[in-house]
Formats: C-alpha cells, structure tokens, sequence
C-alpha cells in the first residue's frame, strides 16, 4: 500500500509547482463525487517506498464554509473515502509572507498529523531580506521545516527525505493557541456528543464546530439526524459562555493563532526592519493609478485582441498550406469517387478548417497565461471590482470571465474563488456569453470577408480591429445585463464580498506559461480529433447522400486529366495573367506621358491579350467543366437530407437574413460552434480544389446568390452571424461543465434556454436594423 | 479616537481595535489577520474608487469600502 500525503497551503503559494515538480506532472485529474473540488493524485518519483501525493486547492483557513471546503478537510482527516486515509500532510508556505501563512499552519498543525512544513518561495524571502532559521523554527514546532523554490526545483531532495521521514517519526505536538476555557468547553461539548451517541467525532471537528459560527459542522453535518437540535443549542451555550469569559467567537480564533503565530515567529524569523519599496510597489503605483491604471488597462486588452488577430496570421497561413498539402496528397493517390470525397471534402477538410485557429488559440492562452503568472489579473480584479459589483458579481468574477475570453470550461471552473453561492452561480451562467476562441474562427472568417481593409486613421487592419473587438464587447456587455437580471430575480440577494490578496508582481515563469499553452491547445486539438472529427463526418455525409455523384465524378476525372496534360498552358496562362495585371497597375501608377509611350504600352497589352485569347480557347473546355462541376455540387447539395432539413427551417431563419445554408450549418454547429466554418465549407462543396481551399471558400461565399440572383451575404447577414454567434450557447462541453459544476441539470438547461433567445432576438434585431441604414 | 477603516487616509497607519460581527465577512476578515492590536496601514484606492488597498502583516490586501466600515481602528 502507498502512503498517501496531502499538499495544503494558502493560494498561489506554489502547491501545483511543488506538485509537479515532485511527481513529474504524471498526474491522475479527476473531481471528488458530488462537489466541485478537482481531485489530483500522483506518485512521487524516486522514493524508497511508494509514496502518493494529493494536490488540495489554495486555502486560507481549514474552516469549512461549505460543502466544498469541507472537502478538503474530509481528505486531511481521513473521512473522504475515495483517497483513503492521509499518513502525513505537507504544508506549503510562502517564506516571504509568513506570518500571514502561519495561521494555516497552526490550523494544519491542529490536526494532529504526521506533518512537514515547506517554506517555498524562499528564492523571494531572500532577496527581500528576511532571515530564517530553519533549524530553530523545525525544533519549535516539533515537525520537520525544509526551504525550496519550487520553480527551480530547489530544495526537492530534502523535502522528499522528509516527507518519507514524517510518517516515522509521528505527529509533531499540537500548537495549544487557545486559552484553557476554550479547551474546557470542547471538552465538555465532545462528551455531550458522546452521550449523543456519536463519540467518533475528532476533536479537531469539535473545535471547529464550536469556532465556526453557522458554519458547516453547525448547519449540516448533523441535519435530518434526531440530535441536530441539542447540537446546536449545545453549541450556542458554549458560545455564550466563552463570551462572558472574554473569548467571543469567532474573533478568539484569529487572536490566539495569529499571537501563536507571532510568538513562534519571534526569534527564528527576521522580516527586513522597514518594508523597503519594491519594484513591484512602485509598478503598482502605476499600474493602479488613477488614469494612467484605467488607461494601461484599455490598452493592455486592445492589444491582446488586435494581436490575436494579426500577429496570428503568417501561422495560419502555415496552418493552410499544410492542410492544402494533405489534401492533394490524399487526391493524388484516389481518382474521384465517394471515399476521396469523404477524406478529402470531410475529414481533411473539416479537422483541418477547424485546426487552423490553432494559432490564434495559443496566442490568446499566452496572453492569459502571462497576465495570471505575472500578477496582473488580480490588479484586474482590483481595478474592475466597482464595477462587477454594479452588476452584483465581484471583482473575484473577474478573471473567470476574462478566461472564459479564451474558453468559458476553465472559465467557469475558475469560479470556485467566488466564495459566495450566488454570485458564483451568476458568473457561471454568463460565463459563456464570453466570446470564446471557438467563435474566432466565425468571427475571423466573416470580418475578413466583409469588413473592408480600407486604413482608419492611417492603420491597416483598424477597421477589422475594431469589429472584433466589438464583437468581444458584446458578449460583455450582454453578460453584465443578465448577471444584473439574475441577482435581481433568481439570485436575489446582498453583494458578495470583496477581501483578496494582492500579490508582487514577478516575472513570469515561461515554463508555465508554456506548460498551460500547451495544455489548452492540445485539449483543443484534442477536440478537433474526435468531436470535430465525427461531426465532420456526419456533415459530409447529410450532404452527400441521397445523390447520384457518378456525373460529377466524370467531370472530376475530366478536369484531372486536362489539369495534367495542359499544365504547361494553365501555367502560361497564370504567368499572363499576372503581367497583365502589373501593366495595369503600372499604367495607374504613372500614365503614359508622350505618344510613343502611349503606343508601346498598347503593343505589350495587346500581345499579352493575344496570348491570352488562344490559351483561353485551348483551355475552355477545362474552364467550362470547372463550372459545371460547382453546379452539380451545389444542386446536389440541395437535394441532399442536409439541403431538405436547410430548407425546412429557412422560415425561422430568413428573418435574420440568412439562406437554408448558414441555417443547417448553424444548427449542425450547436455541438461545437466552430463546426460552423467546417460545415459552410461542406454545404457550399469546398475542399477538393486542393490548391486553394481556403480561397475557394472565401470567394464562394461572397458569391453566394439567393434563387433570384440577390447576394446572399453583405455585412448585414455578416453582422447577424456574428451576433448570433456571439451570444448563442453553442458547445456541449461547456454545458457539460456547468452540469458538473452545480451538480444539477437545471442550470444548464438555463443557460441553453436563454442564450439561444438571447442569439435569435439580438441577430434579428442586428439584421432587421442593419439593412434599414 | 475611534474610527473606521475606510476613513484612513492614504499613507497613514493605525492600531485594529476589533472586527463587527460573526458572519461569514466578518471571519474573513479576521483570517486574513485583522486581529485587534495590529496596525494596518492604508496604500489607498482603486482608480474608479472603491475599492481599497491597504497593508497589513506585511502583505497587501484589497477591501471594499463596506467592508472595511466593518473595521474600527484607532490612529
Ligand atoms: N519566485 C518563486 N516563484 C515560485 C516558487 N514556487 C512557485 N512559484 C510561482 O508561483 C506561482 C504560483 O504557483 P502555483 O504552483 O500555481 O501555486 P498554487 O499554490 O498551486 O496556487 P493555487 O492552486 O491557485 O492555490 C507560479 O507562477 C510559480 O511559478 C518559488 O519558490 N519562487
Ligand atoms: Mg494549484
């Protein structure tokens, strides 16, 4: 059997490094059943004996306030079944703030475990000045004390030494902070709950039953039970007497840890006499300033888009090609027929359409990445909190929904800081409203199409810019409104509170910041191998079958062939192509002056036209055949069960501009809303004209007319897309996640039923007044 | 002179006297080691006001003004 240690500390104090660090990131992931706390064991390498390693979340106090706190508790105390029982803890403290860590730790200490304390950061305490002695601090406490730096995996050795030491040597003494009435009372309360019946409780869970008031232990632990009431009036006595004895509760329990804190502290620890200012005091300064604070911050979130957008682009164009090359590759070994056009027109064309905003995707996460590591989201709590709490969230809403920006499922597992329930649950249902990076790929796709390329202000790019960045607004602006409707209905109820720790600005570790890129995107490539993938398949084949293709197969061969044998001259013809329109620019650029310049320009254009004109006789039979081909695929696209279910809904949807198409693809798209761009490319017979997929696909929809020979789309309908897709709740998986997360189906369906509202009514309104200006 | 958190000016240091109540807002507080005896020092506001910054056990912690209204202090 494994011994089973647990990780514990205050937030951000180093756990999941030390974690990593010690088992090598071979992790078992998982959620404890029926709460939302993540569940994460792994093996320590290279110890003796096999040793097992619980990573627990950041905490400040063992005190549980619900069920999910209580979590962590169960797990130290040996009462949460799936781990079993913990032979030792490991208590994680951030050498530079010690002080304030020591309350966790006399708790810790209180549990009467085989314990080590770990002071990390101690690379930062250092620099700072402050001096410990951590041989004198170890014989204080009784327990083992050992410094690392959990980033440069310093002080691993020891600190694995001493974890396979603890259980040996037993528990350390109990630190005995409180005054003897409190003592007395809980002994007197742990003998009236043995005359209860129940003389199992651990008098760790007696002192904290009396220490927290209304608190879990209080309400819940006993309820529906015949001695929940003689509990609680036990309970409310001991209270009252310690009271009159000049202990209130719960003030008495701050006061005595902190003081044992401080005493314990006194001669091993020197804290540098005046806090000196650091770099990071001085950023601050203007990082939260004023204006300068308010106006970094705007800054700071324009550029993340605007970089998202175009920085991302040479990738994607890498990203393209290496699709067009599978692509042809697969045609080169298959003449036409149904299985290449299931490889080719379905999976390589539908995974690849989708990985191509792979890059887009890691830049987004490596802003994310970046700004937590470093210390600002939390300025960006700081910053944002007056706000939020406008809207009856807080500032801690902040950087769940600020994630969400990249995915609303970490997003909305992030919400677990929210202490409050129901500010908690308000986030997560506006969680997704979010756009995420699942709706890049709509959103570039259709900017780059209709919105013009013209500078603003003398920027290229600016008008493209600035749409998406209102697209993101939108899904802010939506969420603000909702999150203030439901505190005002079904979450009615006080503002949360807003107590949270500011932490220094540091450097950025870039292994992290690389690690939680990579993670994401291979979760997201993860996605397209096996959702995007299947549905890529079920769209291909909705809109292939029922149809006979042999014609358009005939063709396809036809036009093969011709391309082989008349390579040369579709090549010439390109070449031709290409100077003519150089001649024309030249001739805008600088006009013919004199008349012998006149002439000798008509000479070249007519030579040129010349060539032309025989080429394009030679090669009409192949260009003619091109078409025909588009033709056959969209007719039989229409007859397909996609084109009957696309015309079947055309009613609901041509209010908001759109044709049978974008509808079936929209509908096909509510498992993954970046199935979308797959499914327009399957629906308009895309991704066989290997050369060019991408072009192709862009262009078609340009060119895309209703029956009566009107252009389907123009930034009308473009803007009624994005919009629709911008507020819809397209993606299972985040509603898997919220079922997880609430432990309930009703607040997914929720969170279906409105978005999907929300998204029709918005688009209609968009399109309905679009088309009016 | 008895006083409440929020009204401490930037800059300016002062001694806990104690924390109102016994909910869940109140032990927060006292978590985060706003003990009576300790001083605490205010570093001021975020920029649209609210809410406040202030250093305490040589750390930095973010209040909002209602909640530090709960905090008596004595400068
Ligand atoms: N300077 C320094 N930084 C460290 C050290 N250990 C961890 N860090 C950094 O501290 C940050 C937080 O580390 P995490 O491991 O995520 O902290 P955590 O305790 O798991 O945080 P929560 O899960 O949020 O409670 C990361 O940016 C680490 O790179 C250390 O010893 N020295
Ligand atoms: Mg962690």
């Amino acid at each position: 059997m494994p011994l089973t240690v647990a990780i514990i500390g205050n937030p951000n104090t180093g756990k999941s490094t030390l974690f990593n660090a010690l088992t090598g990131l071979q992790a078992r992931v998982g959620n404890f059943p029926g709460v939302t706390v993540e569940k994460k064991i792994g093996r320590i390498k290279g110890t003796a004996d096999p040793i097992d390693l619980v990573d627990l979340p950041g905490t400040y106090s063992l005190s549980p306030r619900s069920l999910d706190e209580m979590v962590s508790v169960n797990v130290l105390l040996g009462r949460q079944a799936d781990v079993g029982k913990v032979d030792a803890v490991v208590c994680i403290l951030d050498a530079s703030n010690l002080e304030r860590n020591f309350y966790l730790a006399c708790q810790v200490l209180d549990l009467g475990l085989p314990t080590v304390i770990v002071l990390n950061m101690f690379d930062v305490a250092t620099t700072r000045g402050a001096k410990i002695d951590i041989a004198a601090l170890s014989k204080k406490l009784g327990v083992q004390v050992v410094a690392t730096s959990a980033h440069r995996k310093e002080g691993l050795d020891a600190l694995k030494a001493a974890i396979a030491a603890a259980v040996p040597n037993g528990p350390g003494p109990r630190p005995h902070p409180f005054p003897e009435t409190f003592y007395a009372e809980c002994h007197q309360l742990a003998s009236k709950l043995a005359e209860l019946g129940r003389s199992d409780a651990p008098s760790f869970l007696v002192e904290r039953a009396l220490l927290d008031v209304g608190g879990y232990l209080e309400t819940e632990w006993l309820a529906g039970s015949d001695i929940a009431e003689p509990w609680k009036s036990a309970l409310v006595e001991s209270r009252a007497r310690l009271k009159e004895a000049g202990c209130r509760v719960p003030a008495v329990e701050a006061k005595a840890r902190y003081a044992w804190a401080k005493q314990t502290l006194s001669d091993v620890a020197t804290a540098p006499a005046a806090r000196a200012e650091t770099l990071s005091d001085r950023m601050d300064r203007v990082l939260t300033h004023r204006f300068a604070g308010l106006l970094i911050f705007v800054v700071l979130m324009i550029v993340v888009f605007q970089a998202i957008f175009s920085w991302a682009e040479p990738l994607m164009g890498l990203c393209e090609s290496g699709q067009s090359a599978v692509s042809s590759f697969v045609a080169s070994l298959l003449s036409p027929g149904t299985l290449r056009s299931l490889l080719t027109d379905g999976v390589v064309a539908g995974v690849g359409g989708v990985l191509v905003f792979l890059p887009q995707i890691g830049m987004l996460f490596f802003f994310i990445a970046l700004l937590e590591d470093c210390g600002y989201l939390a300025r960006a709590a700081f910053l944002m909190d007056k706000v939020m709490s406008k809207f009856g969230l807080n500032g801690k809403s902040f950087v769940p929904l600020m994630t969400s920006h990249a995915c609303a499922i970490p997003g909305i597992m992030a919400t677990r800081v929210i202490e409050d329930r129901k500010a908690r649950l308000a986030t997560i249902l506006v969680a997704p409203l979010m756009s995420c990076s699942a709706r890049l790929p709509v959103y570039t796709l259709f900017i780059s199409l209709f919105v013009p390329d013209e500078p603003l202000m003398g920027m290229r790019g600016a008008r493209q810019g600035l749409t998406l960045f209102a697209m993101y607004a939108l899904g802010i602006v939506a969420a603000a409104l909702v999150a203030a409707v439901l505190r005002k209905t079904i979450f009615h109820g006080e503002t949360p509170p807003f107590v949270m720790e500011l932490p220094a600005y540091k450097w950025p570790s870039p292994w992290i910041v690389v690690s939680r890129v990579w993670d994401r995107m291979m979760a997201f490539v993860a996605r397209a191998g096996t959702l995007i993938f299947a549905a890529a398949i079920v769209v291909w084949a909705g809109s292939f079958f029922p149809g006979d293709h042999s014609q358009e197969f005939e063709k396809q061969r036809f036009i093969e062939q011709a391309e082989a044998t008349q390579a040369d001259s579709l090549k010439h013809r390109t070449m031709l192509e290409e100077s003519l329109g150089k001649l024309n620019e030249r001739m805008a650029s600088h006009p013919p002056a004199t008349e012998s310049e006149r002439d000798e320009f008509q000479e070249k254009l007519a030579t040129i036209e010349g060539g032309l004109a025989v080429l394009n006789a030679e090669l009409k039979p192949l260009d003619d055949a091109r078409v025909e081909v588009n033709h056959l695929r969209a007719s039989s696209v229409e007859q397909s069960f996609l084109g009957r279910l696309g015309h079947l809904i055309e009613p609901v949807v041509k209010p908001l501009g759109w044709d049978w198409k974008i509808g079936v693809g929209t509908l096909l798209s509510f498992p993954a809303r970046e199935l979308v761009v797959t499914n327009l490319g399957i629906i308009y017979g895309l991704g066989q004209d290997v050369d060019e997929s991408n072009q192709q696909l862009w262009s078609t929809i340009r060119e895309a007319t209703w029956p009566d020979g009107r252009p389907v789309y123009g930034v009308p309908v473009a803007l009624s897309i994005m919009v629709f897709f911008s507020l819809c709740a397209q993606c299972a998986a985040t509603l898997m996640t919220i079922r997880r997360e609430t432990n309930s189906w009703r607040w997914p369906l929720v969170t279906f039923t409105y978005m999907t509202l929300l998204a029709y009514f918005a688009a209609l309104v968009t399109y309905q007044v679009a088309i009016r200006l | 002179m008895s006083q409440t958190l929020d009204q401490l000016p930037e800059g300016q240091a002062a001694t806990i006297l104690d924390v109102e109540g016994d909910d869940a807002v109140a032990v927060r507080l006292l978590e985060m080691g706003l003990t009576d005896g300790e001083s605490i020092r205010s570093l001021g506001a975020a920029p649209l006001g609210d809410p406040l910054e202030f250093e305490v056990r040589g750390y930095r912690l973010s209040l909002r003004i209602v909640e530090a209204r709960r905090v008596r202090i004595r400068s």
